[in-house]
């Protein structure tokens, strides 16, 4: 089965309502699953007491963010490189799906501040690069509203990802390059996990939950742009008719 | 060489130059990037040049155990941030966040004043990156394995 037997849109649609139903389950019941250990089971924290939950939905949260964009930036390439015209399609999916996790990042990251630091923000590296990220994810999206011909759209925002893509490694690095309010990375480190895994389990759960959740929005937004374009060329070739 | 190849060589090429030039002006803007400079920081900077009164900057690092003084009024703490290495005494009129406490993680904004005390007009808490329950913190305590706020203590 070759990268090509997908650039058919029936086979496509096909598999991705299977997959789309498959991710929809498994998300709902990882989410409930990830909030019963994350609210109910996790220990409170010896510093942070209560107020560390917050960090079950903002870490996934900022995960997926990153996880989008870098999505979002591969789509782009493929799809200015090969040509498949599942690409475009995949990253204009991606856009709207990242924007609201890195929302709710910032929201989350920002109600934990509160309490913790004492701060509802800061302007230190590693809140505004995901800031900036946030905003590069409303250009990107208004990118493609802003051109009438969709194929140009498609070029101009998929060269919009790729040089936005330099953002990511910075965002992941910031704590380390530079003095930051942010604490460093708890799990994705050198020298293993700094979090109990009483806790960083429900924390796996709860990210693993939020992927799946990932693949259902991005299959049904796919499947969505597939059918409008499907419109268009049916109005289309009434009106020529 | 097909036209897919050179694709990919002028993307490449072009995400390479615009990675080297963001790589270049972060470094060239370090300065303004730091949230806030460690005692070591502020302890070379005040060697190089002397600095202006009233000049704002963060200043970071750890509350020093046993520093921590509060006057009577409720309101005014002093305390000692320090890096290991270099020492700064802070003063601050305002309410201090929950977790603020000797061996934790704080920065202070605010201006070097004659006395050479930092006055800072704000204090925030800062965390490091390690989660544990509770009885796992006691018990690390108990056998002598606690390493603290570790990642505090790196000068750069």
């Amino acid at each position: 089965m070759s990268m090509h037997y997908f650039a058919n849109p029936t086979h496509f649609t096909r598999l991705a309502g299977r997959i789309q139903q498959w991710a929809g389950g498994l998300a709902a019941g990882l989410l409930i699953a990830g909030l019963y250990l994350a609210l109910v089971v996790a220990p409170a924290d010896y510093q942070q007491g209560e107020t560390v939950r917050i960090m079950f939905v903002h870490v996934p949260s900022a995960w997926m963010a990153l996880f989008c964009y870098s999505f979002l930036a591969v789509a782009s390439a493929v799809a200015l490189i090969w040509k498949h015209p599942l690409a475009d399609m995949a990253a204009k999916a991606s856009a709207p799906i990242g924007a609201g996790f890195t929302f709710l990042a910032l929201v989350t990251g920002s109600l934990w501040g509160k309490p913790m630091w004492g701060t509802w923000w800061v302007w230190d590296a590693r809140l505004t690069s995901v800031l900036i990220l946030f905003f590069l994810y409303l250009g990107y999206m208004a990118l493609w509203q802003a051109i009438e011909d969709s194929q140009k759209a498609a070029k101009a925002a998929a060269v919009l990802a790729l040089v936005g893509a330099v953002n990511v490694p910075i965002i992941k690095f910031s704590v380390d390059w530079w003095n930051t309010l942010h604490q460093p990375a708890s799990v994705l480190r050198m020298d293993g996990p700094a979090i109990h895994p009483s806790m960083l389990w429900p924390l796996l759960v709860m990210a693993l939950a939020f992927k799946a959740y990932f693949v259902t929005l991005l299959l049904a937004r796919m499947r969505m742009e597939l059918n409008l374009r499907r419109i268009r060329a049916l109005r289309l070739a009434d009106r020529t008719s | 060489m097909t036209r897919k190849r050179r694709r990919i060589y002028v993307i490449g090429g072009f995400m390479l130059i615009f990675a080297t030039a963001a790589a270049l002006v972060l470094t060239a803007f370090e300065e303004n990037i730091v949230f806030f400079y460690s005692p070591t920081d502020l302890a070379q900077k005040l060697k190089q040049e002397p600095f202006p009164p009233n000049r704002r900057l963060r200043i970071g690092g750890l509350v020093e155990e046993g520093s921590i003084r509060r006057a009577p009024d409720g309101l005014t703490v002093e305390f000692r941030v320090t890096d290991t290495v270099e020492v700064i005494s802070v003063r601050f009129r305002g309410i201090t966040p929950d977790i603020f406490g000797e061996g934790q993680g704080v920065v202070a904004e605010g201006s070097m004043a004659a006395d050479g005390v930092f006055v800072a007009s704000e204090v925030l808490a800062k965390h490091d990156e390690t989660y544990m329950p509770k009885e796992v913190a006691e018990a690390l305590k108990k056998a002598g394995q606690w390493q603290g706020e570790k990642n505090e203590q790196r000068t750069e």
